[in-house]
């Protein structure tokens, strides 16, 4: 039994039962096939982080992010200021205690180069509904190439508890199609 | 050694070292008390989360879920694990405890630790989550008390390898340690590291938290304190993998299909589990892809191998002792005609089912680099780990306190009714907690957040109306899951203190070889008709198909979302 030596001393030379065998066989090969999928996902998936990572402090962020929000504001709201930069552009996206700054204005279709960083603590980009999730840490600034594959208006929900005032702290994206060529 | 120092359980003829039964009574009833409290702070946090109930006030909830986490995930679940230690060690070897002293200075700490850490979250000063990550910072003493209870789990663990030198040294046993007692091995090992990582990462952090370090990286802390507060699971696993050997060798004298094989599976668990650090990390900046996928597959799934191996092992023995019996009709009467009322094989069994197909599904799935995407600090993380340590861990260790009350406590089950309902009723609450917020969480609820209506809110978002039902069925699971957690704490204190004392046998009884079994092994390894385990495969099969679709299906999922590189 489980609870006393083994009944056989040299317990390890007993052959393994075969229905034990196959099951170990199995599932070591969906193993293979779990781990492999993620490799293959890399080659033809659509949806992988990127590698993109610099140090920075939050002043130098922060500088770049207002150069952006100064050259590319089209308009405000609740006293946020929604820039639309352009498409293929590096888009700057400030986390700090308790606000996404600033709100984006992004056509369906078109790649930004999306920068995130925080300037206090940890933040969880949490893009709603589409549910896309990115931790967003202090003193590294990551770049991922972000394709908005759908219109509307989304939240910027963060999930990384970041003090008590957490829970107020939501940002926005809009996607607009985009304008037809003249 | 004095003969005085044991006495023979009359129940499994056991020889049990009367200072290893103090220890166990101890550190089993510490556990159960932070249970109790770590419950009330969940259900408060449950009752918070469901948008119509909203019980506490915002700093109140993330204090609570704070203390939750600290009460229930470190300080109930470590102190009985020491317990079950010093069980695996001491009482199945039939030696004595070594250094019994330092074991107590090792509770002492261990306790001390745990409240100045309690005290430091409920002044306030400390609601930094159960995580605390840098740069957030708590009072010097929250980190001062982690350090404390971590020496002290240490030095318990230094203790139950000490205990197993000394049964070997004055031969106890003969042959190999009992599974039980290698899968409590196991779990001691990965505690040491365990261990290590924390006080690698906490002292740095408490030095930091006084001023004397100027700053913590906190991706590095990240990685470091995960590399504790991850593997810490993986004890949980290992041990309470063996006290499904022991309950169903207790119980049903159920024989390990081949004790290489199991042995090997808790062997792949001290080899691959620790890399899961990495779980937490795969949406993280800085760290590569390649880094992410080896570390998070615990090197092509290796640990989880060693999961599903145990995934069928337990379930078979006892299919094989039930048909030896004679429970031989169809694929499942050796299921039908199982101890269905005995609270400890209930407790065993549901715990087995719901640790593999909720905990064990959602938690590969989850940890899969790029589906990590969709789940990262939603509440699918919470939703996955009810699935492993209150459904898998919780549930078993609640499961065999049924056997250790008598054999430890010397008291017969009080309430022995109630006992028959208890499982049930956590197991149900726990299920529904586990799957809600998994539920919630697919729908991009956020983990650790006071308010999803964004009501205080400059810029609001709103969640789909299914989100609030989840949460709200959510909020009815964990008053069922606390309903059973209070009737488990009331049966066990109350039988522990006020139940019918039960007498030892004679002391002439012989004492070696000690640990002889309660009943005889049923069936030997290769004798005919033990070792068809068809129902077993059946189980297997279906639990191997649901795997397989729904991860194929939250790849279909991803494919879906924003593209991204």
């Amino acid at each position: 039994m489980a609870i006393s030596p083994p009944a056989e001393r040299v317990w390890w030379r007993e052959k393994i039962h075969r229905e034990e065998l196959v099951w170990i066989i199995v599932a070591f090969l969906w193993g293979l096939v779990m781990f492999f999928m993620m490799i293959y996902w890399h080659i033809v998936g659509q949806q992988n982080l990127s590698n993109e990572t610099y140090r920075v402090t939050p002043e130098a962020f922060a500088a770049k992010a207002d150069a952006m929000i100064a050259k590319y504001t089209v308009r405000d709201d609740n006293g946020i200021p929604v820039v639309k930069p352009p498409a293929g552009s590096d888009v700057y996206l400030i986390a700090r205690v308790w606000l996404w700054y600033p709100h984006l204005e992004l056509e369906k279709g078109q790649s930004y180069r999306l920068h995130l960083s925080s300037m206090d603590y940890q933040h969880g980009f949490s893009l709603q509904p589409v549910n896309l999730n990115i931790q967003v840490q202090p003193g590294y600034e990551m770049v991922l190439t972000l394709t908005p594959s759908s219109a509307g208006e989304f939240g910027v929900v963060c999930n990384e508890y970041c003090g008590l005032g957490h829970h107020t702290m939501v940002g926005k994206i809009f996607v607009v199609d985009r304008k037809p060529a003249i | 050694m004095a003969q005085e120092m044991f006495r023979i359980c009359p129940t499994t003829g056991l020889r049990v070292d009367l200072r290893a039964q103090a220890l166990i009574k101890w550190n089993a009833v510490a556990g159960i008390v932070f249970l109790a409290i770590g419950g009330l702070f969940g259900l408060s946090v449950a009752l918070t989360r469901w948008p119509a109930v909203h019980l506490l006030p915002a700093d109140w909830f993330y204090l609570a879920l704070t203390a939750h986490g600290l009460d229930v995930l470190l300080l109930w679940i470590i102190f009985f694990e020491i317990a079950v230690l010093y069980f695996a060690g001491a009482i199945l070897l039939g030696s004595r405890i070594a250094a019994p002293r330092v074991a107590w200075a090792a509770f002492v700490l261990m306790l001390v630790g745990g409240l100045t850490t309690n005290v430091a979250v409920l002044q306030g000063g400390s609601t930094v989550m159960f995580t605390s990550y840098v740069p957030m910072k708590a009072a010097p003493h929250f980190y001062l008390g982690l350090i404390l209870f971590a020496v002290g789990a240490l030095t318990a663990c230094g203790v139950f390898f000490g205990t197993l030198v000394v049964a070997r040294e004055e031969r106890t046993y003969n042959g190999s340690i009992p599974l039980v007692t290698f899968g409590a091995l196991t779990a001691a090992i990965i505690a040491v590291f365990t261990l290590a990582c924390g006080a690698i990462i906490l002292i740095p952090t408490f030095l930091w938290s006084v001023g004397i370090v100027h700053a913590i990286d906190p991706l590095m802390y990240k990685l470091i304190w995960w590399g504790m507060g991850h593997s810490s699971q993986q004890i949980n696993v290992s041990a309470h993998v063996a006290i499904w050997y022991a309950i169903a060798a207790i119980v049903l004298g159920a024989k390990p299909l081949s004790e290489k094989v199991s042995r090997a599976a808790f062997l792949l668990y001290i080899f691959f589990l620790q890399l899961a650090s990495a779980h937490h990390l795969l949406v993280e900046p800085g760290v590569s892809s390649e880094w992410k996928i080896f570390n998070t597959s615990y090197a092509m799934y290796l640990a989880v191998l060693g999961s599903m191996i145990h995934g069928m092992t337990v379930p078979g023995s006892i299919e094989a002792a039930q048909r030896a019996k004679g429970f031989n009709r169809g694929l499942f009467q050796w299921l039908r005609k199982a101890p269905w009322g005995n609270p400890a094989f209930a407790g065993m069994f549901m715990s087995l089912v719901m640790f593999g197909f909720l905990g064990g599904i959602s938690g590969v799935v989850m940890g899969t680099e790029q589906i990590n995407l969709m789940m990262h600090n939603t509440l699918y993380v919470p939703g996955h780990f009810h699935g492993t340590v209150v459904a898998g861990t919780t549930l078993a260790f609640m499961a065999v306190t049924y056997l250790l009350i008598p054999l430890i406590f010397q008291r017969e089950v009080r309430f022995p009714r109630l006992a028959q309902w208890q499982p049930y009723i956590f197991a149900i609450g726990v299920m529904g907690i586990s799957l809600f917020m998994m539920g919630a969480g697919t729908l991009g609820v956020p983990r650790r957040h006071w308010d999803i209506t964004f009501a205080d809110a400059l810029t609001k978002y709103q969640f789909p109306p299914a989100a609030y039902l989840m949460l709200a069925l959510n909020g009815l699971s964990a008053i069922c899951a606390a309903l059973g957690g209070f009737l488990y704490v009331l049966i066990a204190v109350s039988s522990v203190f006020f139940g019918k004392r039960i007498g030892d046998a004679p002391a002439a009884a012989p004492a070696k070889p000690a640990a002889r079994p309660p009943v005889a092994p049923v069936g030997t390894y290769g004798s005919a008709g033990t070792l068809h385990i068809p129902g077993t495969v059946v189980l297997v099969g279906v639990f191997f198909v649901s795997f397989v679709l729904y991860y194929f299906v939250n790849w279909k999922y991803l494919a879906e979302i924003w593209p991204l590189r």
